[in-house]
């Protein structure tokens, strides 16, 4: 075990000044590195009302009412765990590690520690983060909210996340991830291995809401074996300096399938580079990787990516993005790969302006031109969450009508 | 209520119509006929104001307004509504939302929808993977809630069954039919339409009043639309173009 947490440890040194393969490139140095230690936070309930505000736009609800736990990442602190829901497991990432031996076959086994230089710094801090895992055969009766928060100025956040969900187990996740008010720079690292077993299923829905010179280097892999489902939902509709993310889902068991759905608005000043891959290493895997995204004068890259290494394997992949001001871009890029014969994989890509057509219909059941533009763009966007919560849904339809009528 | 007067229109410079005269009254039911590609749909579709047709000599009058130039939503405010035979799919839209604001909230989705047994898809995305009769059945639904004076019909019986006819038929005489049977009290208080049909059936449930037949992108003739529609029937659209020579 030493010799391989020394080997682990000499990859990382040798990667702390690799570049990513996309996105700016962030100096490391220019950042503090974010404090280990906080004060913890009892009750989410007592946190001043600015701050439950900002939970509560990411979908973490203080009261926690109608989720099975909460947990709370300030800058590299974890500062609040409960747990209401007996079939559930959470507590930081460190306690797991000393809890369950058997830990260390999961941790680091999906994310390269030398992927890039944002992947060595997480192992090389030996960052702390969240551990949920549900027991075979359970089920989380309602979803385990966690939340990521940047809450001091100009500082580096690293976070190492371990979702484990056992055989025909079910799990539910709400993860915000945002920064306190007046902090309006700083860098996030987050690291998430997760493991569906056998027929399980993991729904995990992630929300971003930054602020306008923060970067944000999400590394994210998921492990899917026979029969399991991994759904996954992005969000991110606020102003942000950069997020470049390409979590990737393997598909490695027998008819294991996945989702991805990915919506985003990319506002003046902000760049997004927003990916997501499928690999079908199994016979009769399914995925479908949707994406909607607008800009308003920021940068946004689609990527999407699937890789077909076995038969029967079936894949759908569409990125499509409105461009509603002459400022803004959009680049999709999807990627289908083949490497045996009997495998269906096929995409859909557009970008561009709203169709006037569209418009005009709306304006003759008597919509305004603003309102039927807005009615068009929440429609879109709404095609990329379907399955989401009730309850998030109305915050992000909020999010959406604002945004599209403060234009 | 409604007069178009030597209408001119373009679309991308290639004239459509040219020096089209016509007139709706209020409370009459006007029929358009004409073969295909005679401009009966831009016709419809420069009354309703969409951009793509460009007006480029005459006028729309509207209840004594001049709405040559307003935009869409002006017009539909202001009493137009129109069934489009080819609408465009609205992805993420959902038929129950668009329903609610045609009728600015005020009327129900679902009892709207029983009439034209649209209620399963009243959560479907508008025109999305919809059949032909299915999107005749959607426009009239959004035309009811949206209520308004005038209607424009662009074909409302082509490709719908034998047995939907009927329901579209008796949907759009219910939308039309204020029960008033006096004429002279119809034109004060009726709403007016203005139909296109290519096979009449949709006169079996509505009483129309004056048909006008379109050809070569103007108007020919007018007169009484049944036997404007036998005549056609018979004797089709060439005598209308030879007749119209000889004058």
């Amino acid at each position: 075990m030493q010799t391989d947490e020394m080997s682990l440890k000499k990859r990382a040194e040798s990667a702390t000044e690799k570049k990513a393969a996309y996105g700016e490139d962030f100096e490391l140095e220019k950042y503090e590195e974010g404090s280990k230690v906080s004060k913890p936070i009892e009750d989410l309930r007592t946190l001043d009302e600015e701050s439950k505000r900002t939970l509560l736009q990411v979908g973490v609800i203080p009261s926690e009412e109608g989720r099975s736990g909460s947990f709370l990442v300030l800058d590299n602190a974890v500062s609040h765990s409960s747990l209401k829901d007996e079939n559930v497991e959470l507590m930081s990432t460190h306690k797991a590690m000393e809890k369950y031996e058997w830990l260390k076959d999961y941790s680091w086994k999906l994310v390269q520690v030398d992927a890039d230089k944002y992947t060595a710094k997480t192992y090389l801090e030996d960052a702390d983060g969240y551990f949920i895992r549900v027991p075979a055969g359970k089920k989380s009766a309602m979803p385990v909210q966690t939340c990521l928060m940047l809450g001091s100025k100009k500082v580096s956040q690293t976070v190492h996340n371990i979702i484990i969900v056992e055989e025909g187990a079910s799990l539910d996740i709400i993860t915000g991830c945002t920064s306190k008010k007046g902090v309006e720079e700083g860098l996030h690292m987050g690291i998430s291995e997760m493991y569906v077993k056998k027929g399980a299923t993991l729904n995990f829905t992630m929300i971003h809401n930054w602020a306008e010179q923060i970067g944000v280097r999400p590394r994210t892999v998921v492990h899917v074996e026979e029969g399991g489902t991994y759904v996954s939902n992005y969000i991110c509709l606020k102003p942000v300096r950069s997020v470049q993310t390409y979590p990737t889902v393997r598909l490695e068991g027998k008819g294991a399938v996945t989702r991805l759905n990915t919506i985003a608005i990319a506002h003046p000043g902000s760049v997004l580079d927003l990916g997501s891959r499928a690999i079908f290493n199994a016979p009769g895997t399914r995925a479908e990787l949707i994406s909607r995204t607008i800009t308003i004068g920021g940068r946004l890259i689609a990527r999407g990516e699937m890789i077909g290494n076995a038969k029967g394997a079936k894949g759908h992949l569409e990125c499509k993005g409105l461009v509603l001001t002459d400022k803004g871009s959009q680049l999709a890029i999807p990627i289908l790969e083949a490497n045996v014969d009997d495998i269906e994989l096929t995409h859909e890509a557009a970008v561009g302006k709203i169709a006037k057509d569209q418009v005009e219909y709306l304006m003759a059941r008597g919509l305004t031109e603003e309102e039927a533009v807005g009615m068009i763009i929440r429609g879109f966007l709404d095609v990329g969450i379907r399955g989401i919560p009730e309850e998030l849904k109305n915050e992000i339809e909020n999010t959406i009508t604002q945004t599209a009528f403060g234009m | 209520m409604l007069k178009i007067e030597d209408l001119t229109v373009e679309v991308n410079g290639k004239t459509l119509l040219h020096d089209v005269n016509l007139e709706v009254e209020k409370g009459y039911t006007n029929v358009l006929f004409g073969p295909n590609g005679a401009g009966k749909s831009a016709l419809m579709r420069t009354i309703m104001g969409f951009s793509e047709y460009r007006i480029v000599k005459g006028s729309i009058l509207f209840n004594g307004e001049d709405i040559t130039n307003l935009p869409v939503d002006e017009r539909a405010r202001r009493g137009l509504g129109i069934m489009m035979q080819r609408p465009p799919d609205m992805s993420g839209i959902k038929l129950r939302d668009l329903v609610k604001v045609a009728s600015k909230g005020k009327k129900d989705p679902e009892k709207l929808a029983e009439n034209l047994d649209m209620n399963r898809f009243l959560d479907r995305d508008v025109n999305v993977g919809f059949s032909g009769g299915e999107i005749k059945r959607s426009e009239l639904l959004q035309l009811a809630a949206q209520d308004p004076s005038l209607y424009l019909l662009d074909e409302p019986e082509s490709g719908v069954d034998l047995v939907s006819i009927e329901q579209v038929g008796l949907t759009i005489k219910g939308l039309l039919d204020i029960g008033i049977d006096c004429p002279g009290e119809r034109c004060k208080k009726g709403k007016s339409a203005l139909i296109i049909t290519h096979t009449g059936q949709v006169l079996d449930y509505i009483q129309a009043d004056r048909g006008y037949i379109l050809c070569n992108g103007t108007v020919m003739c007018s007169g009484n639309p049944l036997k404007m529609l036998e005549e056609i029937k018979n004797k089709g659209y060439q005598e209308c173009i030879t007749c119209r020579l000889m004058k």
